[in-house]
């Protein structure tokens, strides 16, 4: 039904979804700790900075990366100087550009979820001797379980409909940084309608079934 | 007396009657031209462009869907020959405005020579073209390197823009050491600005042949039909010709 172009960009989606949100949950789930439990000064800086690529345009985040990590740009030259690729037109560079943007899906719902829990748990876990480590593996993960699970389906769900961005570094590379939506964009464009319609019906079902199954997560129901 | 004061008064009436505000869309590398013509043409004429710049195939969907436009300034013969034919283009209004030329272009000075031998040699990462599927601008580089035998050879390095625009943007910023983009983009009065290019010689790939077209939303508009006038006008030409089109 989809020609092998097509099949090799939802397979590309596919990967560059799943690296993002396990990159995602490892730095995410720090960061978001972080933000919930401190009282630092510069939280508010922080988080609006995790917070920035929500209302940002990609555009303007898919600009800044591509003069950034050109090869005048400040992270172009860092690479270039650890002897490493600039990072336009490759799956590294969109790993990395669909991490900044699917931050705030991945760290706001862990914060909330850890906001959740509270001192008390804690403070329990605390007088049992338990260390931080264990803490957090026997108290912290199970009971935020679902802000895991909605960080992880937002962080994924985000990044298979990322656009803007992809279309500002990607190069359009297919089995590299052809993904979905720009195989999308590029039968739009080239008149082919029936090829889009294929692939855009396919991510309709795909994001409403994602949202679907995040309400059905929603905690009243797992009571 | 009574006669030159009612002529002035149907002259008057007649200008503001025509001063009308046109809708046009314009092929993203007719972008820089364009933008000259119609600040000579709003100087003449008193009408006001407002112009969209953007890909054909865009400009091509929208005006199937009913976008707003009165005037269509197509990167190549195809798309307006279409609109003609499925009615929302005026029969007949159709002609070819620019001839576009390909130019191989890197910022870096000295980099491109001017006989294009630097597609032979392998010191480069990327070659950034616009998407031959879309723009008739890709689609002549891909011919380019056909007629060189340099095709199977080059394609693990090609990036591909959404359009030629886009493609500037990659060799502009040095993600891409060289691409092949519009003349217009690179040519100011009589060369090529900035960095270093070969103009791809016309033999090498079909001509880039970008034409007007009168759509159905501008036909009763007399400032469109205006428009398509002076762009056939001398003016209008020597702009197009300085920007590195031929006609």
């Amino acid at each position: 039904m989809l020609n092998p172009v097509d099949l090799a960009a939802v397979w590309l989606t596919l990967k560059l979804a799943g690296t993002a949100t396990a990159v995602l949950l490892l730095l995410g789930t720090p960061l978001a700790w972080w933000l919930a439990r401190t009282r630092h000064w510069a939280k508010g800086v922080i988080g609006a900075l995790v917070t920035l690529p929500l209302v940002l345009p990609p555009t303007v985040l898919g600009f800044y990366l591509l003069v950034l990590m050109g090869p005048d740009g400040i992270f172009g030259r860092l690479l270039a100087a650890g002897g490493l690729q600039p990072l336009p037109f490759t799956f590294a560079g969109l790993v990395v550009a669909s991490v900044i943007y699917s931050m705030p899906f991945v760290v706001q719902p862990l914060q909330q979820a850890f906001e959740a829990i509270g001192e008390q748990p804690l403070e329990a876990a605390a007088t049992l001797r338990a260390n931080p480590w264990d803490t957090f593996f026997a108290v912290v993960l199970p009971l935020a379980r679902p802000g895991f699970m909605t960080a992880g389906i937002l962080g994924f769900a985000h990044t298979v409909g990322e656009f803007g961005v992809v279309l500002m570094i990607g190069g359009n590379i297919p089995d590299k940084t052809q993904v979905l939506s720009m195989a999308i964009y590029n039968h739009v464009e080239a008149l082919e309608y029936e090829a889009a319609h294929r692939l855009a019906a396919g991510m309709l079902a795909f994001s409403f079934t994602v949202l679907l199954l995040l309400n059905a997560l929603k905690p009243e129901r797992l009571r | 007396m009574l006669r030159q004061l009612s002529l002035a008064v149907v002259l008057l009436t007649a200008a503001s009657v025509h001063s009308d505000e046109i809708n046009i869309a314009v092929a993203a590398n007719f972008a820089a031209p364009m933008r000259k013509i119609a600040a000579e043409f709003e100087k003449d004429s008193g009408h006001t462009i407002v112009a969209s710049f953007g890909s054909t195939g865009k400009f091509y969907a929208q005006i199937r869907a009913g976008a707003p436009f009165e005037v269509l300034l197509a990167a190549d013969e195809e798309t307006p020959v279409r609109l003609e034919k499925e009615g929302d283009g005026v029969a007949g209004s159709r002609f070819t405005y620019a001839v576009g030329r390909l130019v191989l272009w890197s910022r870096k000075e000295g980099f491109v020579d001017a006989k294009g031998a630097v597609l032979g040699r392998n010191d480069f990462q990327h070659l950034a073209l616009p998407n031959p599927r879309l723009a008739p601008y890709g689609a002549a580089g891909i011919q380019t390197l056909q007629a060189l035998g340099l095709l199977d050879r080059l394609r693990s390095k090609f990036v591909t823009a959404e359009n030629i625009n886009q493609t500037y943007q990659f060799v502009a910023s040095g993600n891409a050491e060289l691409g092949f983009v519009a003349l217009s983009q690179v040519y100011r009065e009589g060369r090529i600005a900035e960095g270093s290019g070969w103009i791809v010689p016309p033999k090498l790939h079909e001509p880039i042949r970008q034409d007007a077209l009168l759509l159905t939303r501008g036909k009763s508009s007399s400032g469109s039909a205006a428009l398509l006038n002076y762009l056939r006008g001398d003016k209008a030409r020597s702009i197009i010709k300085s920007y590195g089109y031929e006609l």
